[in-house]
């Protein structure tokens, strides 16, 4: 009984937004600012993991559980040698910007609208569910973060003088991952995360646009392309900057952020 | 699995409506960090693809998280009881040929109370898509082992694991007879997007099984990124080499597998109408 | 005082009883002889009866014909011919004689049983199969047709008829068994001791049916276009009658998997917008409740037409009982109201399975229709039923209707039902408790407003006077329903002769239950007696839980196989006469 009961406690207790763990995507490309990055998020994962560990040995269960028991060690092995991975996150399709470089200002245009469009439409999605989970601050925020998004959606649009969206380009999106460089996915949340945890993965998000506009800079052939191609790098770097200020001024998690002291069972 | 892009009104320049226009804008009780919140995203992407009007979607569920699905939609929806999903989608479609049927549902209320409408369903080979959001977890009723559970999973009600294999859903669907089957995974929701459309497209019966991560009991699944990848060929129409294929992988080829060309149940009158007094006839002595 | 018999009622009709193992045709002797009564102008019925065998077992066709309609066998047989006796004796109870009846066996079989002998019946014995072999191609069955059908009075010609129309072999063999017809016939001039029917004058507009068909035909017409059922006996004929009708008339049959999926294919074709059906019996019945419970909450219309056998659990498939009662009325988790009904006679299933459909489009709820064994699959000469006006029509909305709400809470209860193809209406139907909108809630006020709404549209919809069949007069009324109406009917004609005449009371709408309609149907009632064909007085039990009955209420209830007999009930119709009349302090009128 007990035992059952821990290990259904270190379940609760392992869950964790994990920007964290988006490296391989990112990997795959920009080798530079990602190594950065990644060390950072490391970091900001670190005590977390530390808080959970003493609780429950959340490796234990996940090693039983993993579907495919080859599985769990594999990825293990990509996390800590990320060079080794692109081999999986390149074999799909639309990993393959170099060649997608936008070829006119009006697709890097239309692409960046997609990012701040999809962006924004994430970031409510994420809003409502911290809203359906009593999670007030973290819903205000992600509301906040929409607000933004969609403004720079807005701001996209007055640019180009459109008044209806424009539709994406059919073909491979420019972009590495399964979605647009800004959307954060929807695992990275947690019903008990902090306004900075947040703000985590709005860093991570500006951070895979910096990426992206970086290296369309570098690979873009077309003049006017690239110029634009750097005007959008510098806003996003701004972003970056923002949202780093930002958290600077949030309370970083306690370590026992993701305890609930009920079960997810509120009868057991 | 070939996503185009990362929207789903990419692939009909001229398209009306918008993956926005197939939400119905309740706000889903899935746990933050949920899979069946990107599958849900998947759905309108696909419907957009299509541009099939919402009101012209059925889409059919039982019980479970995932089958909360229909009212987040803004088609019609239908949330019937747990495991008969495919039997209420079956008589919507044959009632309605016309309308496009989608049915969603989890791993427990598809593979478990509801397991014998899967072999038929699959064998019947009506034209519809089943979508399942496979945990491997009975996350509503909180943390049972389901049928696609690892034997060793352990839970208060199986303590030490049930001990018991896990069910094959796609090998399954394809000995059963399904027209169409994928796996998807719920962290690509574009990618499942496109395939919802093809299964969509695909006549007869089409399956997909989503790997749709529960971060509530199976916090663990969020590796399932890491390990999901598109399945190395493509898709066959051999079912005998589906089958190969499909025992033989490691449960994380995401992508079609297989997508046949029985002919699906026939729909729709049969022949020409008499009126009902014709139907007399026979009652004379 | 003595019981009446069938022989002092004036429309007791003649009784045969056809019997033999597998092989020996007297399946198709008997429909035949039902086909030339028919056509010769006479009312009948007739009963299958067989072993458990698929193949091969013994088998009986138990008929009676009438110059009036006939609704329930009679208390004895008139004749009894055997094509041989193997394990023909087993129908002993079946086939109930008297010392009055004829027995004719085959004369190569042997003797005749003793469960037949000890009735006192006259036993005879004749060469059928030596007649048969002496008319090459001819098959005994034909000679006997021959035989029983004219000692009952039906001529020749309607004989030859009936085969003719039905013949689809070889036409030579066709002239062999004219032949041995006739043969048959001739053989039944040296036989006394059959009362035959009055000359008889050929009618037309009458129809051939069982009570399967006529159910099927009866959901035709009420609009019914899709059907998803498991087979299942005795309920297998009503979908096999429907397969074929329904692609004529644009609609479709699906055999599902089993019940669970039949139930919940219909409640999804309906809420296509299809009226849709299921046939059952009392297993079948009992795994459908979740999915019937799901068309309650959901407002789905659907009908169920349970084809009653004998129960518990797999009970005896094969033979009738109205067991099931209990569970239609009741047997659904949660506060659930549905509809229930039950047709009063094998014409009737045609109007009330009709009227079910009605009911269940109007007022968006499940309907069961309890049909049972007994009308289900006996086959009846009826006058063709009218065409009644119950067409399946359900309230909806059109495009784009303003402030759609699906479960509306409406003074009637019924709510405008949006059918998925219609544009700016599209909803969720849920079996999750839900508000006016049709969004799920467990709020408490939903809960009451739903359960109100579900609970009075059935309560205060107008079901006019075809509620019940009620007929006659007098302070005693027998109350009662489905198959065994027929047999209270005859008997109520039989105490009345007897001088006591009674009210009968053949409630058609089961559930709801409308206390003021029997209140009305009951004015001047002084006693009650309720019949009902099962063990556990159901009927008994549910009208006394929901309505207030005159007096001391009586019950007659006794379980299947054996179909309930005119003459049991006049006994309990008299005498619960007595005890009214002593009661009142009136002396007894009955005459002795």
């Amino acid at each position: 009984m007990t035992a059952v009961r821990r290990a259904a406690k270190s379940r609760n207790a392992a869950r964790k937004p994990s920007a964290t763990r988006r490296k391989p995507a990112t990997k795959a490309k920009p080798a530079a600012p990602k190594a950065k990055t990644a060390a950072r998020k490391a970091k900001s994962i670190a005590p977390k993991a530390k808080t959970i560990a003493p609780k429950a040995k959340t490796a234990a269960p996940k090693a039983k559980t993993a579907a495919p028991k080859a599985k769990t060690t594999a990825p293990k092995a990509k996390t800590t040698a990320p060079k080794a991975k692109p081999a999986t996150r390149a074999s799909r399709p639309r990993s393959a910007p170099a060649s997608g470089a936008p070829r006119s200002i009006r697709e890097l245009m239309v692409y960046a609208l997609w990012i701040e469009l999809d962006a924004t439409e994430r970031y409510r999605e994420l809003a409502d569910a911290m809203e359906m989970h009593n999670n007030r601050g973290v819903e205000e925020l992600f509301r906040k973060m929409a607000v933004i998004e969609g403004k720079h959606a807005e701001k996209i649009m007055k640019q180009m003088g459109w008044t209806s969206v424009p539709p994406l380009p059919s073909g491979p999106a420019p972009w590495p991952g399964y979605e647009g460089p800004e959307s954060a996915a929807h695992d990275e949340v947690h019903y008990l995360m902090q306004p900075y945890h947040a703000l985590e993965v709005a860093l991570a998000c500006e951070e895979r646009a910096l990426r992206f506009f970086e290296n369309l800079v570098r690979v873009a052939r077309v003049p006017e392309v690239r110029a634009a191609a750097t005007e959008m790098r510098d806003e996003e770097r701004e972003h970056v900057g923002l949202v780093r200020a930002w958290m600077a001024k949030v309370a970083r998690p306690d370590d026992g952020w993701a305890d609930d002291p009920d079960p997810p069972r509120y009868h057991d | 699995m070939t996503p185009t892009s990362s929207t789903a009104t990419a692939e009909k320049p001229a398209a009306v409506l918008t993956h926005a226009n197939y939400k119905s804008g309740a706000k889903p009780i899935w746990c933050p960090g949920c899979g069946d919140y990107s599958v849900l995203s998947s759905i309108t992407k696909a419907l957009a693809i299509l541009q099939r009007p919402p009101e012209e979607v059925v889409v059919v569920s039982g019980i479970g998280c995932s089958s909360r699905i229909p009212a987040y939609t803004s088609c019609y929806g239908f949330h019937g009881v747990h495991g008969r999903a495919l039997a209420a989608a079956t008589g919507v479609k044959l009632a309605r040929p016309e309308l496009t049927v989608l049915v969603a549902g989890g791993d427990g209320d598809g593979y478990s109370i509801g397991g014998n409408h899967f072999l038929h369903a699959c064998r019947r080979n009506v034209d519809m898509t089943y979508i399942v959001m496979d945990n491997h977890v009975y996350g509503m009723t909180k943390g049972q082992p389901s049928p696609t559970t690892e034997p060793d999973w352990d839970s208060k009600l199986a303590p030490g694991g049930t001990g018991i294999r896990a069910f094959n859903p796609l090998v399954v669907a394809l000995a059963s007879g399904a027209n169409f089957v994928a796996r998807a995974f719920s962290g690509d929701p574009n990618g499942t997007a496109d395939l919802i459309a093809k299964a969509v497209r695909h006549p007869g019966f089409s399956f997909i099984e989503i790997l749709s991560p529960c971060v509530t009991f199976r916090p663990e699944q969020r590796d399932w990124k890491d390990h999901v990848h598109p399945a190395p060929v493509t898709a066959t129409d051999d079912p005998a080499r589906a089958a190969r294929r499909l025992m033989t992988d490691d449960g994380m080829n995401v992508g079609v597998l297989y997508a046949g060309n029985r002919n699906p149940y026939p729909l729709g009158p049969k022949g020409k109408s008499v009126p009902l007094a014709d139907l007399e006839a026979e009652f004379a002595p | 005082m003595k019981t009446p018999t069938s022989s002092t009622t004036p429309h007791a009709g003649l009784s045969i009883a056809l019997a033999g193992s597998g092989g020996s045709g007297v399946m198709t002797a008997g429909t035949l002889l039902l086909s030339a009564a028919a056509k010769a102008g006479a009312y009948g019925l007739m009963v299958r009866t067989s072993g458990p065998q698929i193949r091969g077992g013994e088998a009986a066709a138990l008929i009676r014909l009438a110059r009036t309609p006939v609704a329930s066998l009679d208390d004895r047989f008139h004749l009894l011919l055997a094509i041989d006796w193997q394990n023909v004796h087993r129908f002993a109870d079946e086939i109930p004689l008297s010392a009055g009846s004829v027995v004719i066996g085959e004369e190569a079989e042997g003797e005749v049983p003793a469960a037949f002998t000890s009735t006192g019946a006259r036993c005879l014995s004749l060469p059928l199969k030596k007649t048969a072999k002496g008319i090459p191609g001819s098959w005994t069955n034909m000679v006997a047709l021959g035989l029983a059908g004219t000692l009952a009075g039906i001529p020749r010609e309607a004989l030859a008829e009936a085969l003719k129309d039905s013949w689809k072999r070889d036409p030579a063999a066709l002239a062999a068994n004219l032949a041995a017809i006739e043969a048959g016939a001739q053989a039944a001039a040296d036989i006394d001791g059959v009362p035959a029917l009055p000359a008889l004058a050929a009618r037309s507009g009458r129809w051939l049916i069982s009570g399967n068909e006529a159910a099927g035909f009866g959901a035709i017409r009420g609009g019914i276009r899709f059907v998803a059922a498991y087979p299942i006996t005795p309920a297998t004929e009503l979908l096999e009658w429907m397969a074929p009708a329904l692609t004529k008339v644009g609609g479709s049959l699906l055999q599902a998997e089993d019940e669970l999926a039949s139930i919940n294919m219909i409640v999804g074709s309906s809420f296509a917008g299809v009226p849709s059906l299921t046939a059952t019996a009392g297993p079948g019945l009992a795994l459908m409740t979740e999915g019937i419970g799901l068309a309650v909450s959901a407002e789905v219309p659907v009908v169920v037409v349970d084809v009653m056998r004998g129960g518990p659990s797999t009970g005896i498939p094969a033979k009738s009982e109205q067991s099931d009662l209990s569970y239609a009325v009741s047997g659904l988790h949660g506060d659930a109201p549905r509809i229930v009904v039950a047709p009063t006679s094998i014409a009737d299933c045609l109007h009330t399975t009709q009227w079910a459909v009605h009911l269940a489009e109007a007022l968006q709820s499940p309907a069961i229709v309890l049909s049972d064994q007994f009308m289900g699959q006996s086959r009846a000469i009826i006058d063709r039923p009218a065409d009644l006006g119950f067409i399946g029509k359900r309230l909806t909305v059109g495009p784009n209707a303003p402030d759609f709400k699906r479960y509306r809470d409406t003074p009637s209860g019924v709510s405008p039902m949006s059918i998925p193809g219609n544009p700016g209406t599209t909803y969720t139907a849920d079996g999750l408790e839900k508000n006016e909108a049709g969004i799920p809630s467990s709020g408490a006020k939903d809960h009451r407003v739903q359960l109100d709404k579900r609970e009075r549209k059935l309560k205060l919809h107008d079901y006019g006077d075809f509620w019940a069949d009620v007929e006659g007069d007098g302070e005693l009324a027998v109350i009662t329903f489905g198959s065994a109406t027929g047999p209270v009917r005859e008997a109520i004609a039989r105490a009345a002769a007897a001088g006591v005449p009674a009210r009968l009371v053949a409630m058609r709408l089961i559930a709801p239950a409308l206390p003021e309609k029997l209140d009305a149907a009951l004015d001047g009632v002084k006693h009650v007696l309720v019949v009902e064909q099962n063990h556990g007085a159901q009927f008994y039990r549910y009208l006394r839980a929901w309505f207030d009955l005159p007096g001391k209420p009586e019950s007659f209830h006794r379980p299947g196989p054996l179909p309930l007999k005119p003459a049991e009930l006049a006994e309990a119709i008299l005498a619960a006469g007595r005890r009214e009349s002593s009661r009142a302090g009136k002396p007894a009128t009955n005459r002795a």
